[in-house]
């Protein structure tokens, strides 16, 4: 309740509006305990990531060969100077995890980014328009998820040519269809709701019906789809490397890591558990700020 | 001083119906030949059963859908789509208050969106009409920064109103608009909407099936059956005195407070007739006890003397009771 009065005596100017929306929506987000924590992961991550020439104890390619596979430094045999070990060529793993964080939040967000505007913008339309339109579009969107999505990926790649921006560019194309259908989908359940009708009947037109009535209407399960996009982009770029499709060695992105070490999982669990666990805890904290994200969002769980 | 605001004349909006691969496409006459005149300050309850066009009538007259047939004059100038003045001018009330209001919207954002896209208002000249609607339907300053979802189905409906008059249209079609409602604040809902017609001198197009409702709102009457009117009148005329069997029936069917009163209730047989194969003749003919021989030939049409018409060879000549 004091929040709500809080809210009251607002003046109606515009920066100060949005400033009492952003604080009302902060109270809503941090509701969400584990949202906030998601939060405070994801800011570090991206941290680190920006700062990772200052933060990393050494250069990601730089092979110590008097040091190859040692342990983290709580193990016999470890030492302080690679706290996380080193891989078989001795390269410090905190270090590539250190820099690979940078590639594979960069991966994360333009993949998402991509998928989620050209897929909304085309879902939005075939939904909106209907008719033939629609038709077209879903049948093209059909045939993409016909394919396994990986054998997709490696084709366009194989087409565009190997490179981390290529890879990108196929991953976001066969993630795309998810938010096509999706959005379609809402779209088509909101457009014959009385409100829109009641705004056409207010003279809106079909770009503010689209985008400002019907659009928000349809975000919570894009919001949770995009989020679940960024942790499946990240290891389908990894699955990419992985095949030699993806970023190129000796760029130390996680999912390329983690294909590197494939041979000494059973030597040295360090070598694949670590990059293992940047990626789970990445996506984990993506993942609960998505659902706080959507909580925030949703009029309908708001108390007066 | 009663200004005529719209005035139509043999409206008429036909449906294709797809009947699969193999079958000519069929025209639904959802709404078949409608003619009415909408004064200010006048309610004109539009009437009938499910399927009988009302709602229809209520997307034409707001310009949602054109009519496939005659015209439609709103204060003078025939209506066509996108024309942003006639837009302002009419303006509608759904039924269901739960579905009109965007749950995303604040109701002070709801409230300005129709000055928003039609006028040049700047964000507090917007801010002060709204809470000064708010107000007008009683509710309070406060509510402007709650979402929909916070209130009731009366308080919805209210803010539905203040949304339609937003923009000071001269016609309100109101659309069922108290169904959804508990009887208690179905009245409520009623008083402000009788109390801004006065006020602002609105053209109401009231489209209901409860005919106690209409009884307390309308100054005219329509009765639909199957996309026609069969009774048109003066609602006090048409109550006490209706000529179509149907209006008869229907206004036996409206449950009284007096059960010592004595009933004489008018069963109707059959359903409502498909409207994709109309009978031929007088759309009621085969649920009708007066039927003549001419009625399943010929379709009657809609006169009578002293504005109380009615679309119908045998009329009922008493006080409403089944002969």
């Amino acid at each position: 309740m004091a929040h709500t009065q809080a809210l009251q005596d607002k003046p109606a100017t515009a920066g100060a509006m949005r400033k009492a929306m952003l604080k009302e929506f902060w109270y809503y987000f941090s509701q969400n305990k584990g949202a906030v924590i998601g939060l405070y992961v994801f800011a570090a991550i991206v941290i680190i990531a920006v700062f990772a020439p200052i933060v990393a104890p050494h250069s990601p390619s730089l092979q110590n060969r008097e040091a190859l596979l040692l342990p983290p430094f709580w193990e016999q045999g470890g030492q302080f100077a690679f706290p996380l070990g080193t891989d078989a060529v001795g390269r410090d793993i905190l270090s590539r995890l250190i820099y690979g964080a940078r590639f594979s939040l960069f991966i994360g967000v333009v993949v998402v980014t991509l998928s989620v505007s050209f897929g909304v913008l085309v879902g939005l339309v075939a939904g909106f328009f209907r008719g033939w339109i629609d038709t077209a579009i879903m049948r093209v969107m059909d045939v993409i998820l016909a394919f396994p999505s990986l054998l997709l990926a490696l084709v366009l790649v194989a087409i565009l040519g190997p490179g981390l921006m290529n890879a990108m560019i196929a991953i976001a194309l066969i993630l795309q269809p998810h938010f096509v259908r999706l959005t379609r989908a809402a779209v088509l359940s909101e457009r014959e709701r009385e409100y829109v009708v009641s705004a056409r009947v207010a003279g809106a037109s079909r770009l503010r019906l689209m985008f400002v009535t019907i659009l928000p209407n349809c975000l919570a399960p894009l919001i949770v789809q995009a989020t679940l996009s960024f942790s499946s982009a990240i290891l389908d770029a990894a699955a990419l490397g992985f095949l030699g499709m993806g970023a190129q060695p000796p760029t130390p992105e996680w999912g390329t890591m983690l294909a590197d070490a494939r041979e000494f999982i059973l030597r040295a669990w360090w070598v694949v558990t670590f990059p293992g666990l940047a990626i789970l805890v990445t996506v984990l904290a993506i993942n609960l700020m998505g659902d706080g994200l959507r909580d925030a969002l949703d009029p309908k769980l708001k108390q007066s | 001083m009663n200004a005529v605001v719209a005035e139509a004349n043999g409206l008429k909006r036909h449906y294709a119906v797809n009947r699969g691969l193999f079958r000519d496409p069929a025209t639904v006459k959802a709404l078949n030949g409608a003619s009415f005149s909408l004064e200010a300050g006048k309610t004109l309850a539009v009437v009938g059963e499910s399927g009988c066009g009302k709602s229809t009538l209520a997307r034409l007259v707001t310009m949602i859908e054109e009519p496939t047939e005659g015209t439609l004059l709103i204060d003078g100038k025939p209506v066509t789509a996108g024309d942003p003045d006639l837009r302002r001018a009419v303006q509608i009330v759904f039924q269901n208050p739960y579905g009109s209001l965007n749950p995303r919207q604040k109701i002070g954002a709801i409230l300005e969106e129709p000055l928003k896209i039609n006028t040049s208002d700047s964000a507090p000249v917007r801010r002060e009409k709204a809470l000064a609607m708010m107000q007008r339907v009683g509710l309070r300053p406060e509510h402007y920064e709650r979402y929909p979802h916070m209130f009731s189905g009366g308080q919805r409906q209210r803010i539905a109103i203040a949304r339609a008059l937003m923009l000071n249209p001269k016609i309100l079609v109101l659309d069922e608009p108290v169904s959804a409602l508990d009887v208690s604040i179905q009245a409520q809902v009623l008083n402000i909407l009788m109390d801004l017609q006065a006020e602002f001198g609105l053209a109401y197009l009231f489209i209901s099936h409860d005919l106690s409702v209409v009884r307390h709102i309308a100054d005219d009457i329509m009765v639909m059956y199957l996309g026609k009117p069969v009774e048109t009148g003066p609602a006090e005329e048409v109550f006490a005195n209706p000529l179509h069997p149907y209006t008869a029936a229907l206004l036996s069917a409206t449950p009284s407070a007096d059960p010592a009163g004595a009933r004489n209730r008018i069963k109707l047989e059959g359903e409502l007739p498909s409207p994709l194969d109309p009978p031929p003749g007088c759309p009621f003919n085969p649920r009708c006890w007066r039927v003549l021989d001419r009625c399943r030939t010929e379709e009657p049409p809609l006169e009578g003397p002293g504005g109380h018409c009615v679309a119908c060879y045998n009329p009922m000549d008493g006080a409403g009771e089944p002969s």
